[in-house]
Parts: C-alpha cells; sequence; structure tokens
C-alpha cells in the first residue's frame, strides 16, 4: 500500500495527457479540414517572427497595461512550469523536492516562482476588474455575451486558484521544515508563502502534512485540469500562438493572393491560339468554387487562426466599421469560424469520419452578407492582432463567393463593376476621355 | 495661371524611340473625378518644373482592377491586370510613379504574380527622391507655420508601409505637423477602400469619414494633408458635413507643393 499513491498519481497523468492528447489529434483533424497551403518559404524569418511576437510578446505591448500584465502572467506561467516538472517527478517516485540538491540554484527558483506567483494573482485581479468593473468596450461587444465571457473568467479563476494552492503549498511546506518535520528536509527560500506561513502556526505535524498534500494534489490535478480546459477555450492561444506566428503573412499587408484558377483560366481567354471549342483534357481539374462559404473551402492556416483567436477584440476597436457602429467585428468573423469548425468536426465525430450535410454553412448562417460588406480592407484589424491572425482574407474569400458565385453584390458594386468591364473605369466614363484634364484649365 | 502643362504619352516617346525616365500611373480618379484631377495637374507641374522625363499612358490606361479585386470578383481584376500588364511589357516600362495607393499597391504587390514587375513608387516617394537628390527645391512660403494634419492611406501605409515620406515632405514646407489620435500603424481608414467608395455604407452610428474627420479636427489643422484621391474626396466631404470648409482645406501633397512652390 506504501506505492498507493504513486499509483495514483501515475494513473491521474496518464489520463490527462492522454486525454489531451486525443483533443490535440482532434484539433489537428479539424484544421487540415482546410485547403491545402503549402508553406515552406522564409523558413528563417518565420522563426524570427515566432520568436519576437509570440516568445517576444512585441505585438501586446502596443497596449501597455495589458501588455504589462499578460507578460506577468505569461513568464509566470513559463516559468512555474519547471516547478510542475518537479512535481510530476516527485509524484511519480514518491518524491519531495527532488531538484533540493541545487541548492542555492533551488533557493533562486523558489523564490522566483514565488514572486511571480504574487504577481500573476495581482496582474489577474487586475484582468478580472477591467473585465467585469471597469467594463471596457471591447468586452462587451454582442459576441462576447454567454459562454466567451464566463470562459474568461473562468480562465481567471482557475489561474488565481493554482497560485493561491501553489503558495499554499509552499507556506505549509515552510512551516513543516521550519518544525524538522520528518521528510520535509529544508530547501528553497519563500519569500512569499513564509508571510503567510505565520497562519499556520500552532498547526499539528499532521494536519500540517495534510494541508501540504492537499494544495500539492489539488494544484497538480488543476494543472492537469487547466490543460485538458484549453481545448473547450479561447486559451488555446497559449500553444498554438506559436505555429500561427510561424505560418503568418509575410508578404505586404495590401498584397491579396491572385487566384490561380482564375488565372489558368484568363490566360486562355487571352490566348489568341487557343480553340474556344476545344474538349477540355482527361487530366483536367475541375476548378474548385470560387471563394468560400463554408469551413472547408478555408485553407487551414485561416482554420488555425480561428482555433488561435483569444478573443481580445483588439481587432474589433481598431475596426472602422465596427468603430462607427457597423456590425461588422473581426473578431466576430474569427469566432464564428471557429464555432462553424467545430461544429463540422462533431458532425464528422457523429458520422464515422464522415461529414454528413447539415443544411448549414459559414455565411448566412454565421457570418451574414452585411458584415461582409462593411469591410473597407483597412488591415487594420491585421496590424492590431497581437498573434498574427488575418480576419481580412477570409472576409475577402467569402466576398469572392458572394460574388463569383452567387453574383450577390450590392447593386452599386454591379454597377461599378460593370464599369470596369465596359470602359475600363469604375464610373461611367469613355476610355478615350482619359487624357481631357491635360487639356482643361 | 503658368504655361500649359506638358504631359507626354508613352506613345509619343516610342515613335520617336526613346523611353522616359518614368511612366506616371495617373488612374480613374486621376483621370476622370474633378477633385482628383487637380492633384494630377498639380504633380506634372512638378514634373514639368523639375525636368522629370515622364509619360502618361493616356487613352492606353486602364483601371488596374483594385475595387473589383476587393469587391470579390478576381475574374474582372485579372481580365484587367493581364491586360494592363500587356501593355506596360510591350513599351517595356521599368519604373511607375502613381499618386493613387490603390493602383500603386496594386501594380507593385499584385501584377507580378501575373508577370508585371516593375519598380512602383507612390508620388511622395518620388517627390521626397527629387528633393533628395536636389531636382527640386522647396521653401516653405505659404505654408510657413500652419497647422498640417497627415491621414495615412490604408493602401500606403499599413498595406506598404509608406510612413515617412509624406510628412517628411510636410515638414520640408516649414509647417507644424501635428498628427491625429490614430496614425501611423494605427490610422483610421477614411471609409473609401475595399470597394467601398463606389456604394452606400452598411447601417451604422455614423459613416467612417465622419469619425475620421472629427479625429482630423481634434488637432485644429489649417489643413488636411492627403495621398490619396479616394481619402481627399472622403475627408473634404467630412469638412463639409461639419461645415467647415472655410476655414479648413483638404489637400494632396502635390498640390502643397506646387501652391509653395507657386506652379
Amino acid at each position: 500500500m506504501h506505492y498507493l499513491p504513486n499509483i495514483i498519481f501515475i494513473i491521474l497523468l496518464i489520463v490527462g495527457i492522454g486525454f489531451f492528447v486525443k483533443n490535440v489529434l482532434k484539433l489537428k483533424r479539424n484544421i487540415f479540414l482546410g485547403k491545402e497551403a503549402s508553406i515552406t518559404d522564409n523558413k528563417s524569418q518565420r522563426w524570427k517572427n515566432m520568436a519576437k511576437i509570440a516568445l517576444g510578446q512585441s505585438k501586446m505591448v502596443v497596449r501597455p497595461i495589458a501588455g504589462a500584465l499578460h507578460i506577468i502572467v505569461y513568464v509566470g506561467f513559463v516559468i512555474i512550469n519547471i516547478e510542475v516538472l518537479e512535481i510530476i517527478l516527485d509524484g511519480i517516485f514518491g518524491t519531495h523536492r527532488m531538484f533540493a540538491f541545487l541548492g542555492p540554484v533551488y533557493d533562486i527558483l523558489i523564490g522566483s516562482f514565488e514572486i511571480l506567483a504574487l504577481l500573476v494573482i495581482l496582474a489577474v485581479v487586475v484582468f478580472w476588474i477591467r473585465r467585469n468593473v471597469i467594463k471596457l468596450k471591447r468586452f462587451l461587444k454582442p459576441e462576447m455575451k454567454g459562454w466567451p465571457k464566463s470562459d474568461g473568467n473562468m480562465i481567471l479563476y482557475i489561474e488565481l486558484v493554482l497560485m493561491v494552492l501553489f503558495l499554499t503549498m509552499n507556506g505549509a511546506d515552510y512551516q513543516l521544515q521550519q518544525m524538522g518535520a520528518d521528510h520535509y528536509a529544508a530547501a528553497g527560500s519563500f519569500p512569499v508563502s513564509s508571510l503567510i506561513a505565520p497562519m499556520f502556526e500552532g498547526m499539528s505535524v499532521s494536519s500540517l502534512v495534510l494541508l501540504e498534500r492537499t494544495a500539492w494534489w489539488l494544484h497538480i490535478a488543476g494543472i492537469l485540469f487547466f490543460l485538458n480546459y484549453l481545448y473547450y477555450s479561447k486559451h488555446l492561444h497559449i500553444l498554438l500562438a506559436f505555429p500561427n506566428t510561424y505560418y503568418g503573412k509575410l508578404t505586404p499587408k495590401g498584397q491579396f493572393k491572385n487566384l490561380q484558377s482564375v488565372t489558368d483560366e484568363v490566360r486562355m481567354m487571352m490566348d489568341p491560339d487557343a480553340d474556344p471549342y476545344a474538349e477540355p483534357a482527361d487530366d483536367a481539374v475541375v476548378p474548385d468554387k470560387f471563394g468560400a462559404s463554408d469551413v472547408q473551402d478555408l485553407s487551414w492556416v485561416q482554420l488555425l487562426n480561428a482555433y488561435t483567436c483569444t478573443e481580445c477584440g483588439r481587432c474589433t476597436s481598431e475596426c472602422p466599421a465596427n468603430q462607427t457602429g457597423k456590425k461588422l467585428s473581426p473578431r466576430k468573423i474569427m469566432m464564428d469560424t471557429r464555432d462553424r469548425l467545430e461544429e463540422v468536426g462533431k458532425n464528422i465525430d457523429a458520422n464515422k469520419g464522415e461529414f454528413k450535410d447539415d443544411g448549414k454553412q459559414l455565411l448566412n448562417d454565421y457570418i451574414t452578407p452585411e458584415e461582409l460588406w462593411a469591410c473597407t480592407s483597412c488591415n487594420a484589424c491585421v496590424e492590431a492582432c497581437p498573434i498574427s491572425i488575418d480576419p481580412l482574407s477570409i472576409i475577402m474569400d467569402m466576398r469572392q463567393y458572394l460574388v463569383m458565385e452567387q453574383s450577390a453584390a450590392p447593386t452599386d458594386l454591379n454597377n461599378m463593376m460593370g464599369n470596369i468591364e465596359n470602359n475600363g473605369a469604375p464610373w461611367p466614363f469613355n476610355q478615350m476621355d482619359r487624357l481631357n484634364w491635360s487639356k482643361e484649365s | 495661371m503658368a504655361s500649359e502643362l506638358k504631359v507626354p504619352t508613352m506613345a509619343e516617346f516610342f515613335a520617336s524611340g526613346t523611353v522616359p525616365e518614368v511612366l506616371f500611373w495617373v488612374g480613374c480618379a486621376g483621370s476622370f473625378d474633378d477633385r482628383a484631377k487637380k492633384i494630377t495637374k498639380a504633380f506634372v507641374k512638378i514634373l514639368n518644373k523639375a525636368n522629370v522625363s515622364f509619360a502618361v499612358l493616356g487613352t492606353e490606361e486602364s483601371c488596374t482592377g483594385d475595387p473589383a479585386k476587393r469587391a470579390g470578383n478576381e475574374f474582372l481584376f485579372q481580365m484587367q491586370a493581364v491586360t494592363n500588364i500587356e501593355v506596360l511589357n510591350a513599351y517595356e516600362v521599368k519604373k511607375i510613379v502613381t499618386a493613387c495607393p490603390h493602383c500603386f499597391n496594386t501594380i507593385k504587390n499584385e501584377y507580378p504574380g501575373l508577370g508585371g514587375n516593375y519598380e512602383v513608387v507612390h508620388h511622395t516617394q518620388f517627390l521626397k527622391q527629387l528633393l533628395t537628390e536636389g531636382r527640386i527645391s522647396m521653401e516653405g512660403g505659404a505654408f510657413k507655420g500652419k497647422r498640417i494634419t497627415f491621414h495615412d492611406p490604408c493602401y500606403l501605409g499599413r498595406a506598404n508601409d509608406v510612413y515617412e515620406a509624406p510628412r517628411d515632405l510636410i515638414r520640408k514646407l516649414d509647417a507644424e505637423l501635428v498628427e491625429m489620435k490614430s496614425c501611423k500603424q494605427r490610422g483610421l481608414c477614411c471609409g473609401a477602400g475595399g470597394a467601398q467608395m463606389f456604394k452606400e455604407p452598411e447601417k451604422g452610428d455614423k459613416d467612417v469619414n465622419i469619425e475620421r474627420t472629427e479625429q482630423a479636427l481634434e488637432t485644429k489643422p489649417e489643413i488636411i494633408a492627403a495621398g490619396c484621391p479616394f481619402c481627399n474626396t472622403m475627408m473634404t466631404d467630412g469638412v463639409k458635413n461639419k461645415e467647415k470648409e472655410a476655414s479648413i482645406a483638404v489637400m494632396d501633397i502635390a498640390e502643397l507643393i506646387a501652391t509653395a512652390e507657386d506652379l
């Protein structure tokens, strides 16, 4: 029975990580429901972007307050993982503070974890106040009602609880070390938890051990829970921000991709030697549909974007259409894409790996043409995103579908396009009058 | 009024067996819109004064296809692009200057993928270059000490990272350059991009150009400078809407320079 805790721990670990892996595989499958986009260029630039934007948080600090707080929580998260490694090894081998042999290095490690834990608690409290008391405009948009709102708060609560458990665990440990309890050799320095230790004065060794063990178990169980919560949450960005910044757009923001299928067709039309009555070659591929009406029409990078979005709303608060009260919200575009993709994924799971038409699609059922037509393609949303998400590319692909597959452009735009086609200008002027300005005084 | 404009065409150069230093791509707005034509003429006056060897395509120019592409009509865009590229390549064009950031962006970024490779510069970059090379000189003159705010066109700024050339030119006028709340990377759109120029805006609290004009007015400017014919129209409308047209002028950078030099 001596090994019971170790066995329970290992089972907990396997279940926790196993469930996580299962969901990651599902995530990967869903992302690759998107169309092929081979991105193998500029590797060094891409690594640099990932280092700068995801690891270095360079775009978070554009908004200094949120940026500084985010960096605290982020650094806290990354560094405290070293502690988690020790917890896992202790749990497996039934040891206690396995890394204590590091001596003064260990003191510095534990000391800095504690200070970070305290800073994270403070940052989380400020974040909560920003979301719930100050009522920042970007957290109050229509798309933030319901689950997105509670998800945001839930993450803050979990982080708070994890940090409190960590400090409680250390505080009880510190007290036990002071009392010279068995198994609790003096190790680590406790600049923060030593301050809460006086609360435990007068407790017996056995109650302190119970307290320390309870906090220890809840802490690691909490971490495993949080790991599995990620899949269901906007918090997925802590993992996906890295690949997302790697695959982010490198070309100028104003450069929209040229559709190859259209190029082929235009070339053929313009080729004087082409035989208009020729039968299509046997190996000719049937052209894809133009643009996107559902998630499968988007590229896997756009779908990765959707899963990476953390709903911070910086895109929406910079969007000129949104600022002037129009329905378009770039954040909603990303959230809708993710919601629809999840729906498609569940459909596939329910139908033994095949997607069964559910009579729904991203266009109309999630994103309305009114939203799409309000976009000025100004790239403010793309610039604002701290982790290289491109909502504009989805908007443009859906406009292409509306225009090229459905001829559903607003009348004014149809007139404009008719003018270009007939006169080579968006207005109804004659091409032969193009130089008239040079003779007018 | 100064002397008549000299506006040679590519066809004329071709006939004489020579090539100009640069092709001036006028654009649809610059060719047909009454307000934008003034920008075109101001730019040509500067080119004439600086003795720049340039030519326009004239009746051989056609829409770049930018509004069609942004509206989602890739087919029409590529038809336009391929036709224009044929003309440009036939004249062996190497360098293009344009006063329209939409033409600038499309020819610079989207034409190469369809076989059109040129050095493309915005007219503010070109003017800056002429200044650096000493081919034009600028004095503050009419604008000395005036408060000027610059509205960043999305397709020049964010889309292509050109922020400093227009600002450097304004500073050269000895004017006081004041920045709006949203400027440079975070500049607010005028509301015309993405083919919005050619349609009614969607329902909302207000139009984008009004919001932007309000930001401009907060800087208490005497002049709102722009570097795009569409931004110019949108801001002019905004200023009219606020009934400030008597005290605030909306001017293109080329017009500022032409006026300062009394061209």
